[in-house]
């Protein structure tokens, strides 16, 4: 055991990063690209289109392959959302310097907003094709949504709990959530938490077409995710997985850790409202932020100079979420003037939406902005939507206060209402 | 079937080392499944299930479970 953290307020921190992203095959390469404003965001070569009449036949696929990361047992063992949390995942564990921790105070959260798509889809080809005597034992191992859990748990010999938390586009964030909350509660000493999603299949873009919330924009793939532009048209699906070691502040010090940041609050409410659209008024996204700054204290919300905004490009969901952060952050900032000079992100205009992997993922840009005290850019702004009154970081990086406390904020809704905020702080 | 036992094993070997990552030369007629090559059983059953579309054969799911060898396994193939 470590030695006892406070009752009120065990610190929890960030002590390892790992990705695996349409932008490169980890974190560094990846967080280079978004600062360079890089489209991840591509038309895919198939002819899905003529098969299926698929309208948006473009994503952001993995910039590298799982296939050449792994093994080919491993490949064979997992769905493609296992695999890409496992590349994550380990990559995480090395970044923090393979924590030397008791493996029952080692837990795991890895979310995924869809599931085994791949192999279910697979398994029920085989199944009406060649009858179920042909389908592969690991079907259902492979295609359960906890299966990127296990599998993580199983390579790093982790013993303190395995969860899975399931909440559509919030999935990633919420690992996080449940993660500090296992800390705060001492359930774990380090928790590997993160998202994954490997979902880009003709019934995803099909699914989600039909529900208008894909951009159909195939004449230009690359411009298609346009956060905060008067002329966006929904999002641009993604891939990928991003993995972070959370550890109580206490432990990582005894070990002599680097800490990339702490993570200071986490917010985590429900709309009630609809299964697909956010509540129009924002008020569980705001009541998300709110929770986050609150947990995290006057001191560090005061310090907020960047959210890596949700922004999927949505026409609906993007200014809904531009007023909450500017009503959430003039209450934490004492004036409107100051909530509205908060410089915020959407990088999904480069990632394109990685669904259960996009609250993980952002959440490592939140703490390299804080970091490099770099607000990393939103591309394809032609014309800013005049709705949208935050600050919105356009085109090229913005500098964050050079010295001192600084704090950055990630959010993360899914359909179903779920909304989560993370506040994560200098250490 | 006119498919020779050393032919056999050598797809075999390919088959099971794509599986387990086991390394085909360590893979010889007298290891055993579970003590020497230390694969469950459900992944004998996946090796089967592809072996089944490999040697274009059709193997009953009960002839599986009582294998001990990999000759058991060679055996089995050929005669099926």
């Amino acid at each position: 055991m470590s030695a006892a953290p406070s009752a009120t307020d065990p610190l929890t921190v960030v002590t390892g990063l790992g990705a695996t992203t349409p932008l490169g095959g980890d974190v560094e390469t990846t967080w280079q690209a978004v600062l360079a404003g890089q489209p991840g965001v591509h038309a895919l070569s198939n002819t899905w289109p003529e098969d299926y009449g698929i309208v948006t036949n473009f994503a952001a696929t993995l910039k590298v392959p799982a296939h050449s990361v792994l093994t080919g047992p491993e490949l064979r063992r997992a769905d493609p959302s296992a695999q890409y949390a496992l590349i994550a995942a380990r990559q995480a564990w090395a970044d923090a310097g393979a924590p030397d921790v008791a493996p029952e105070r080692l837990a795991v959260v890895i979310a995924s907003g869809i599931g085994g798509l791949h192999t279910m889809l697979t398994a029920w080809d085989t199944v009406r094709d060649r009858g179920a005597r042909k389908l592969l034992p690991l079907t259902v191992p492979m295609l359960m949504p906890n299966s990127p859990a296990a599998t993580v748990a199983i390579d790093l010999a982790a013993r303190g709990g395995a969860h899975a938390p399931v909440s559509a586009c919030a999935s990633g964030a919420e690992a996080l959530v449940l993660a500090s909350r296992l800390i705060q509660q001492d359930l774990a000493d380090v928790v590997v938490a993160g998202g994954t999603e490997a979902a880009i299949h003709p019934l995803t873009l099909g699914a989600f077409g039909r529900m208008r919330a894909l951009s159909t924009r195939s004449d230009s793939p690359e411009t298609a995710s346009r956060p905060y532009c008067v002329t966006r048209d929904g999002f641009v699906m993604g891939e990928g997985a991003g993995a972070l070691v959370v550890e109580s502040a206490a432990h990582a010090h005894a070990r002599g850790a680097r800490v990339h940041a702490r993570l200071a609050g986490v917010g985590s409410t429900s709309d009630a409202y609809d299964v697909a659209p956010p509540d129009p008024t924002g008020q569980g996204q705001i009541r998300a932020m709110r929770s986050a700054l609150r947990q995290a204290g006057p001191a560090v919300a005061r310090a907020v100079a960047h959210v890596n905004a949700h922004a999927t490009a949505t026409p609906a969901g993007d200014t809904i979420e531009a007023r909450a952060i500017v009503e959430a952050l003039t209450e934490a900032l004492g004036s409107r003037q100051r909530a509205e000079a908060v410089k915020v992100s959407g990088t999904k205009s480069m990632t394109g939406h990685l669904l259960g992997a996009a609250g993980a993922v952002e959440s490592i840009f939140a703490i390299l902005a804080l970091r490099d005290r770099l607000a990393p850019p939103t591309i394809n702004i032609q014309e800013l939507d005049p709705e949208v009154t935050c600050h919105v970081v356009r085109d090229q990086p913005e500098p964050l206060p050079a010295t001192g406390p600084l704090a950055v904020m990630n959010n993360a809704f899914g359909f179903g209402g779920h909304n989560m905020a993370l506040v994560f702080a200098t250490a | 079937m006119a498919l020779d036992k050393d032919n056999i094993l050598q797809q075999l070997a390919e088959i099971i080392a794509e599986e387990t990552g086991i390394r085909p030369e360590d893979i010889t007629p007298t290891k055993s499944f579970a003590d020497d090559l230390d694969i469950d059983s459900l992944s004998i059953m996946t090796i089967f299930t592809l072996a089944e579309d490999a040697f274009g054969v059709e193997i009953p799911d009960d002839a599986v479970k009582d294998l001990a060898t990999v000759q058991d396994a060679v055996d089995l193939i050929a005669n099926a």
